[in-house]
């Protein structure tokens, strides 16, 4: 299968180049036949690059080591979900991800508008086959997934990286990809529209349901990869401002402002060329993170990936970012807006604010990622920001956010009426004037900074609750239903309205979450032997006993070493039983000992996490293996004579082997020299769990296509017209 | 005021200020952040007290004595090694022949690791293997 | 046998793709640009005085402002609806 496979790539690649063509030359020629036929290419390509997708699939999944990919990602020892999610943990399968996402959306969106924009499309059709044409033709020429184990076919392959042996890990990519994929279409769309001089909000209103699941998509990968981060890995930290991260989190950033900006271009007809290069930036911003996640060009924890993807990278993004900044400049005059503002009193300047907040929110991130390359472009030296040097620059711009992501909803379109801004205004300060006094009260004092963002999100939080009250309110004065119900209709009839709120409500709870957890929390490495205690953040912490187990894969081999300990925790007289450990996995390396080998391949960490509204108690554990190391030696030693001799069977080698280890846990577990312990208190770091999660159940809110309206009626009266088509808000 | 005069006394009030913003941000980047060096160059022209980013590869034989660890960090093609004392826990993905990045200021002989600073990349291919 | 799937694969592909060069029939008309972007206008028209109309009920707007915004924002809508029904109707038509 291996040549069917890479024969559907160079199908794929052959495809989108005729699609290409054909879709410009219909458009040119005004032949709409050569059109469909563009778009039946970006249906094939979806289909091949199924096609392609599923036979690498179904080799992961029966563990075919013929294709070098499966022998180098997976074993038959992996667990079966694991297997099937490796396909993606390899640089080649990723890439035919995106490929397949990246098919499988643009042929949504054609098919969706199929009969609609028809001078954008086309145009839109072919920057599509040419991201794909791009992908295909690395996945052809640079990185195949379905190159050819060299040599003999192995009875086993290498294994699955234990790191990423975590479902958020393996959900993670998919979803980053999702959202990258997905932001190409309105990213396509905007340069159709721009080509074809078509640069009404039409483009707009048909990429919405992407544009915002892209947003949505992206979202929870950068959740979920922060997630994994706190509670898979020894460090106790959710984000690091490593560049990959960050290029993960500016497409978001853009993506969100430009969800907003739309919105008034709809509305009003302004802000056209800002809107424009907005979705053109997001587009440029999803092709950089996924080219930093593979090229190395940044020192970052993430560097993998071969360099030889990054010229060819640098080119598309450097084409895009030219043709971009080409095309919007010399189509000019049609983005000249149809209006101006009605008063500075509206929603629609904060809805400007909050688009330059977050564009500068962005570049401030990217200046810091890419300042190494800079500063060593400017004066011949790298030189790097720290995280601290992040936060200092972001935090203030947070806060800004905050602050009108709850003034935004207290204001109405158009023009407010300044007489009631005081009563709209009046609630949401009074909330924010007492979380400011129960903050104090708690001791929040000496952290400004987080007293200032809990009384930004108090407001926010008084600010949604007082509008979903008066929506309520207003529509039990028009439909008398009781109150439960009420609200459940409000929120239907206005899905983009509340679902927005909702997002709101839930990026403060997320602000207070990460204040909380980063302005208050207690840290301390501490050396601990079996039964000695410490005491962090009003919990006090004893190490009560080693653990030691051998633990053997599904085939009866041995999988892992796990050194651990049990802790008991206490505070204020409870008491709990967590458990850390430390997973040591073998290394293949052949020239390693059969017993040193566990302690020269990789380690996991296991984190005890007692996790909780208030507070989160966190454990890791780096147990100390050195005192095993004589024990180690002499195993390899009678290991290697027993070889030499030849009087070992594969058999009785493992019994030997396992026997070896035990004794090792063994004579840990009996003598365990002291372990190296992180703990870590986080007040609140579930908050920011808890308000990804409204913030993801508001998006679906306003991603939910609402009832259908009221289809047409032709009669003579407009007005009347007018009247039914609008349909009544609440 | 004619507003197209209005608009552009507009963008040179929104130059300025971007201009005004990007020199400060370009000033506080320089002065605060530290320069990546190889343990090559660190050897050469560290000054003490100075922060500087240390890249390279850990070097077989570190030791850890309680929460210290001493460790020399070499090259990434060579053999000039620097020591490194980091207080804290290492990284899971820590091990001899990894490559790590630390911020470090130079104390003495010994180049002393700020905390929380050590990050150890992840191995080349996500392969279980390779020391 | 991966010659085969290689083939069919192929072979549909090509016959799929250009399906509609083949063909005799016309393409259907669909939706005339200019008929999409007033349906967009009209659509947020909608949606901008059903906005007005929360925005005073739920007390942002004063009902001298609201009625004069809903005044004024009706009757643009009666304009984008008038332009619309003065195109050319097409053959078959998109939905709303």
């Amino acid at each position: 299968m291996l040549v069917a496979g890479k024969a559907c790539l160079i199908l794929a690649l052959g495809v989108c180049v005729y699609g290409i063509g054909a879709s410009l030359y219909g458009a040119r020629s005004g032949r709409r036949q050569w059109v469909a036929s563009g778009r039946r290419a970006v249906y094939a390509l979806a289909g091949v690059a199924v096609v392609a997708f599923v036979i690498l699939q179904a080799a992961f999944l029966r563990s075919d080591f013929s294709f070098a990919l499966v022998t180098t990602h997976s074993s038959t020892t992996t667990p079966a979900f694991y297997r099937a999610t490796a396909v993606w943990s390899s640089q080649e399968g990723s890439l035919l991800l995106w490929l397949t996402l990246l098919a499988l959306w643009s042929s949504l969106i054609l098919y969706f508008t199929r009969r609609r924009l028809r001078e954008i499309a086309p145009y839109a059709t072919a920057v599509l086959l040419g991201l794909g044409a791009f992908f295909a033709a690395l996945l052809v020429f640079l990185e195949s997934p379905f190159d050819q184990t060299i040599g003999p076919v192995p009875a086993e392959g290498v294994g699955l990286n234990p790191l990423l042996r975590h479902p958020s890990m393996m959900i993670h990519p998919p979803m980053l990809y999702s959202g990258y994929t997905l932001f190409a279409v309105p990213f396509a769309f905007a340069i159709g529209a721009l080509v074809a001089r078509r640069l009404n909000a039409d483009w707009i209103r048909h990429t919405r349901p992407f544009t915002l699941t892209a947003w949505f998509f992206l979202g929870v990968g950068i959740v979920l990869g922060a997630r994994w981060s706190y509670s898979e890995l020894g460090w106790g930290g959710y984000w690091a401002w490593d560049p990959v991260e960050n290029a993960s989190l500016m497409p978001w950033l853009t993506g969100t402002a430009f969800l907003h900006s739309a919105m008034i271009q709809e509305k009003r007809g302004m802000l056209k060329v800002w809107n424009v290069s907005l979705v053109l930036a997001t587009g440029v911003l999803a092709i950089l993170g996924t080219f930093l996640v593979r090229s190395g060009i940044l020192e970052s924890i993430h560097a993998f990936g071969a360099s030889t993807l990054g010229v060819p990278f640098l080119v598309l993004i450097a084409s895009m970012t030219a043709g971009s900044i080409y095309l919007v400049v010399s189509r000019a005059p049609q983005l000249r807006s149809e209006h101006r503002l009605d008063s500075l009193l509206s929603r629609e300047v904060v809805f400007l604010l909050n688009n330059l907040v977050l564009v500068l929110m962005c570049a401030v991130i990217w200046w810091g990622t890419f300042f190494p390359l800079i500063s060593e472009a400017l004066t011949g030296r790298r030189h790097s920001f720290g995280p601290s040097m992040f936060d200092s620059l972001t935090v203030p711009i947070a806060m800004a956010l905050v602050l009108l992501s709850g003034i935004g909803p207290l204001i109405a379109w158009r023009r407010a009426t300044a007489a009631n801004l005081r009563r709209n205004f009046r609630w949401p300060i009074l909330v924010a004037a007492a979380v400011f006094v129960v903050a104090l009260l708690l001791g929040a004092g000496d952290q400004p900074d987080a007293l200032i963002m809990f009384v930004l999100a108090g407001f926010v939080l008084g600010a949604v609750g007082q509008e979903l009250v008066r929506g309520v309110r207003a529509r039990r004065v028009m439909a008398r239903e009781p109150v439960p119900v009420a609200l459940v209709s409000l929120v239907r009839r206005n899905r983009r309205r509340y679902g927005g709120y909702l997002v709101h409500a839930g990026m403060a709870v997320v602000f207070v979450g990460i204040a909380a957890s980063s302005s208050f929390a207690h840290e301390q490495d501490v050396q601990l032997s079996a039964g000695q205690s410490a005491s962090i953040g009003g919990y006090t912490v004893r190490y009560a006993k080693p653990t030691a187990e051998l633990v053997a894969a599904r085939n009866g081999r041995l999988e892992r070493i796990d050194l651990g300990a049990d802790l008991r925790v206490t505070r204020g007289g409870e008491t709990t039983v967590l458990h850390t450990e430390r997973s040591f996995f073998p290394s293949a390396a052949p020239m390693l000992g059969p017993v040193s080998r566990f302690f020269e391949g990789e380690a996991t960490s296991e984190v005890a996490l007692d996790a909780g509204l208030r507070r989160d108690f966190w454990a890791s554990v780096a147990p100390d293996t050195r005192r095993l190391d004589a024990r180690v030696k002499e195993g390899d030693k009678v290991f290697s004579e027993a070889d030499k001799a030849g009087a070992l069977g594969p058999e009785d080698r493992d019994r030997l082997l396992a026997q070896a280890l035990q004794g090792l846990t063994a004579s840990y577990a009996s003598n365990p020299p002291a372990a190296t312990f992180r703990l870590l208190v986080s007040p609140m770091v579930t908050w920011i769990w808890l308000g990804a999660l409204i913030v993801f159940c508001g998006g679906l809110i306003a991603l939910w296509p609402s009832p259908r309206a009221v289809g047409r009626r032709v009669t003579a009266a407009y007005a009347a017209r007018v009247g039914r088509e609008a349909r009544v808000p609440v | 005021m004619d507003p197209a005069r209005k608009r552009t006394v507009r963008l040179v009030v929104a130059l300025c200020a971007a201009v005004l913003l990007a020199g400060a941000l370009m000033y506080t980047s320089f002065s605060a952040s530290s320069e990546a060096r190889t343990p090559s160059q660190l050897l050469n022209t560290a000054q003490p007290g100075k922060t500087y980013q240390l890249t390279g590869k850990v070097v077989a034989g570190y030791e850890r004595k309680g929460t210290v660890t001493n460790f020399r960090v070499r090259d990434r093609a060579g053999n000039v090694s620097v020591p490194v004392r980091y207080e804290g826990v290492l990284p899971d993905p820590f091990r001899a022949g990894r490559e790590v990045i630390v911020d470090v200021r130079k104390d003495g002989d010994v180049f002393v690791g700020e905390k929380d600073s050590l990050v150890t990349k992840c191995p080349s291919k996500f392969t279980a293997d390779e020391t | 046998m991966d010659f085969l799937v290689i083939l069919v694969v192929l072979a549909l592909v090509v016959l799929f793709v250009s399906a509609p060069l083949r063909s005799r029939r016309s393409e259907e008309e669909g939706e005339s640009a200019d008929r999409g972007e007033l349906e967009a206008a009209r659509d947020a028209k909608y949606r901008e005085i059903r906005d007005a109309e929360l925005d005073y009920r739920t007390g942002k707007l004063s009902e001298a402002d609201w009625r004069g915004l809903d005044r004024g924002l009706r009757a643009e809508a009666v304009e984008i609806l008038r332009r619309l029904d003065e195109l050319p109707t097409s053959g078959v038509d998109g939905r709303s």
